[in-house]
């Protein structure tokens, strides 16, 4: 989501949880005094509410690292579980809405975790007064989408709101998916070596729903990225399964958050090649008038993934191969310095630092 | 990407590089300060320390407009919007600037209504859209922004819109770089000059930098290329023996400035007799007011404003910072007390300042460069 409250909390190794009685749970060191919009963008923020409120009240002392989806063992069966919620504005934007954001968000949470969707629940918080054309096209939205991903909408539930009380409608989806042989995902296991890779140009859907709003008087031919990306983890997995590290779909907070939540998760340093990082030219232009960086705009229908060096050329073959995936590239590779960080190198020779946003990327103007 | 890419050629940047290598020599230390908030971003953003010899060094000067406005002055705006009837309109910069209860957008968390505004028009626009409600624009910048914000102010007079007005924290290069250069700790060569600004102002205005103070200033763009090659211009009058006022950025900046943005700027606003400056104190001179004529679309002179000011903590280094004398990782509060979060001086508010910038760019791999001599 490029916008506005939610932050992940699934954790990936939520089977070790819940031990010790009520009142032992792990020391909370969230100490900020109040929400701020920051703790939903996805960035430091975030990960600083999941990590020192959610985490040690529901998922234990030691959680792990926190990934897209949790995986769960029931009588034996593992199966991987996620929920998100979508809260955007404006609800239709160029290329998607919150529908299909709402279907495909959920189902790319579970790809990148390795498993493809099978059921989806849905929610939705509608407030008083939305008109009933605009509710029943996301649910058409959602229907439809959730038919090209190939996902079955299980169950739902509806509440309504006093007018004022939301911004038309939020929807929460949840679903469970089946783990696909082959993979695992956990960000212990990259090493120095490994490549980066990404499925394809990053930032259309962040600078869309941004152009979208209309307070920007700048036009650009853009469209959302939204869509599923699991044939795309599919054909990966086909090719390269034994050899994929870590998985991840960029959305709040771009490329960058998800690269340096990785590189503090396995303690490397994440090295990309800034002139092998696909974007297209109206997302180039929009971010140098913004101030903005392409690393930090969301997206929602791409993500980046780790695999070791033998099964690169596989990987990156796999993926051009593979419908909607003839831009993905090798970005960049893991390196032990700079330890937990993520630097960006230019064919010219100089070199940065990106760190994680801290809250929602704001254009620069003076 | 034309008129971006063309500046970003690795040949020629490897190129420029060679010749700075050779002009530079070894023999002696180069201090150049680039006084504009953007060349300082411009400088991590492209890692044009990677690329220039060790001799060379950049001090990062005070042209960042969110960096040296003071707290107080954040204050007293977000006390006037505290009126349920005020909508705060600013520029995305200004959102995370702390005050002493918080930064704009923190205020807008608690129900106060903030907008964030892509130009002063759009402040207007809001006006026109809101009649019911007082739209009060919360000005920041240099020259380069000062001429939008007179013509809106214009234009809202001529349109009769009454419900709008300026909340002006416009500042002026000149003061600021004199300041520099009067302060008894200062130890420049030469300056890289504002980009920006001088499409407004021209070239002129530094004149008296290279002709009374021998320095020589060369005004550059902002792409790698831009900012190498006004180095070489710079090293081969150093070498020289000269000081004199070039201009790199003849693409954009005519060497008289705009007049027709001068004209907005003289119309509108005032010379203030004195104005606070985050980091470097009182500064004559050095800032504008909202004019009499325009008196009505003045918020301090629409609104009660409470005048509220606030010290930074002594601990914090900003004046050093900002005049070179110290590095932004020497301050004691630098990465400790203070960071781009939780940011308690002014260099670290905005991805502009020198602190922030460094912090966000530079100084975990700086870390790592010294972990790496510890290792060897």
């Amino acid at each position: 989501m490029s916008d506005r409250a939610e932050a992940e909390t699934s954790s990936a190794n939520s089977v070790n949880s819940a031990s010790g009685s009520e009142d032992e749970f792990a020391p909370i060191r969230f100490r900020d005094s109040q929400i701020e919009m920051a703790h939903g963008a996805g960035g430091k923020a975030s990960r600083k509410l999941v990590e020192g409120l959610f985490a040690p009240l529901l998922f234990g002392a030691s959680p792990g690292a926190l990934g897209d989806a949790a995986l769960v063992d029931i009588n034996g069966a593992r199966i991987a579980i996620t929920a998100d919620s979508f809260v955007v504005k404006p609800l239709r934007f160029p290329g998607g809405s919150i529908g299909e954001l709402a279907v495909n968000g959920t189902v790319n949470d579970l790809a990148v975790s390795g498993a493809k969707a099978e059921a989806l629940v849905v929610t939705y918080v509608l407030e008083a007064g939305l008109p009933t054309p605009i509710l029943e096209a996301e649910v058409r939205a959602m229907a439809k989408a959730a038919r090209a991903a190939g996902v079955r909408i299980a169950a739902g539930d509806t509440k309504v709101v006093e007018h004022g009380k939301a911004d038309q409608m939020y929807v929460t989806t949840a679903g469970i998916g089946r783990p696909l042989h082959g993979v695992a995902i956990d960000p212990r296991s990259v090493r120095i070596g490994d490549r980066i890779l990404l499925s394809g140009p990053i930032g259309d859907h962040g600078i869309t729903i941004l152009l979208a709003r209309g307070e920007l008087d700048l036009e650009a031919d853009l469209r959302s990225d939204t869509r599923s990306v699991f044939p795309l983890v599919e054909a990966l997995v086909r090719a390269a399964g034994p050899g994929i590290r870590w998985m991840r779909d960029p959305t709040r907070g771009g490329a960058a958050t998800s690269l340096n939540e990785l590189a503090r998760d396995c303690g490397l340093g994440m090295v990309l090649f800034e002139d092998q990082i696909p974007v297209r030219d109206t997302v180039r232009g929009a971010c140098e008038l913004l101030g903005l960086d392409p690393l930090h705009i969301a997206n929602e229908g791409q993500f980046l993934a780790v695999v070791s060096p033998e099964y690169a050329d596989a990987a990156i073959n796999a993926l051009c191969l593979a419908p909607g995936g003839s831009e993905a590239q090798v970005i960049g590779e893991v390196r032990a310095q700079p330890a937990g960080t993520v630097l960006v190198t230019t064919l010219y020779g100089g070199s940065r630092i990106v760190d994680m946003l801290v809250g929602d990327p704001l254009p620069r103007i003076c | 990407m034309r008129f971006v890419d063309e500046f970003r050629e690795p040949e020629l940047i490897s190129k420029t590089a060679e010749e700075i290598r050779r002009l530079a020599g070894t023999e002696r230390h180069y201090r150049m300060m680039e006084v504009c908030g953007g060349h300082t971003h411009a400088i991590y953003r492209f890692g044009l320390k990677d690329i220039l010899p060790e001799n060379i060094e950049l001090i990062h000067g005070p042209g960042c407009p969110v960096c040296v406005l003071p707290m107080g002055r954040i204050d007293d705006g977000l006390a006037i919007a505290q009126h349920p009837d005020v909508i705060f309109a600013a520029f995305g910069d200004m959102m995370r600037v702390p005050g002493t209860q918080g930064s704009p957008l923190e205020h807008k968390a608690r129900g106060m209504d903030v907008r964030i505004v892509y130009s002063p028009s759009d402040a207007l626009k809001l006006a026109r859209l809101n009649p019911e409600k007082q739209v009060m624009f919360f000005a920041i910048g240099f020259e380069t922004t000062a001429p939008s914000t007179a013509l809106t102010i214009m234009r809202a007079k001529s349109e009769g819109i009454r419900n709008f007005s300026v909340f002006c924290n416009h500042v002026t290069i000149i003061p600021a770089i004199r300041a520099i250069l009067d302060s008894p700790d200062m130890r420049l060569d030469a300056f890289i000059g504002p980009g920006h600004v001088s499409t407004v102002i021209g070239c002129r205005p530094y004149e008296w930098i290279a002709e009374n103070e021998r320095k020589p200033i060369v005004v550059s763009g902002f792409e790698p290329l831009d900012m190498l090659q006004a180095v070489v211009m710079l090293l081969r009058q150093l070498r020289a023996g000269e000081a004199k006022v070039e201009n790199q950025y003849k693409r954009v900046v005519p060497w008289e400035g705009n007049r027709a943005a001068l004209r907005a700027m003289a119309e509108v606003f005032q010379l203030r007799p004195y104005f606070e400056w985050r980091g470097l104190g009182f500064i004559s001179q050095s800032a504008l007011r909202v004019n009499d004529k325009y008196a009505e679309w003045d918020s301090e002179q629409r609104f009660e404003v409470p005048g509220i000011r606030v010290t930074d903590p002594k601990a914090a280094q900003c004046g050093e910072v900002l005049k070179g004398v110290l590095k932004p990782h020497q301050c004691k509060l630098f990465g400790r007390e203070c960071t781009p979060e939780h940011p308690i001086g002014a260099l670290m508010v905005s991805s502009e300042g020198s602190c922030a910038a460094y912090y966000s760019y530079e100084h975990r791999k700086a870390a790592m460069e010294s972990s790496l001599i510890a290792i060897s």
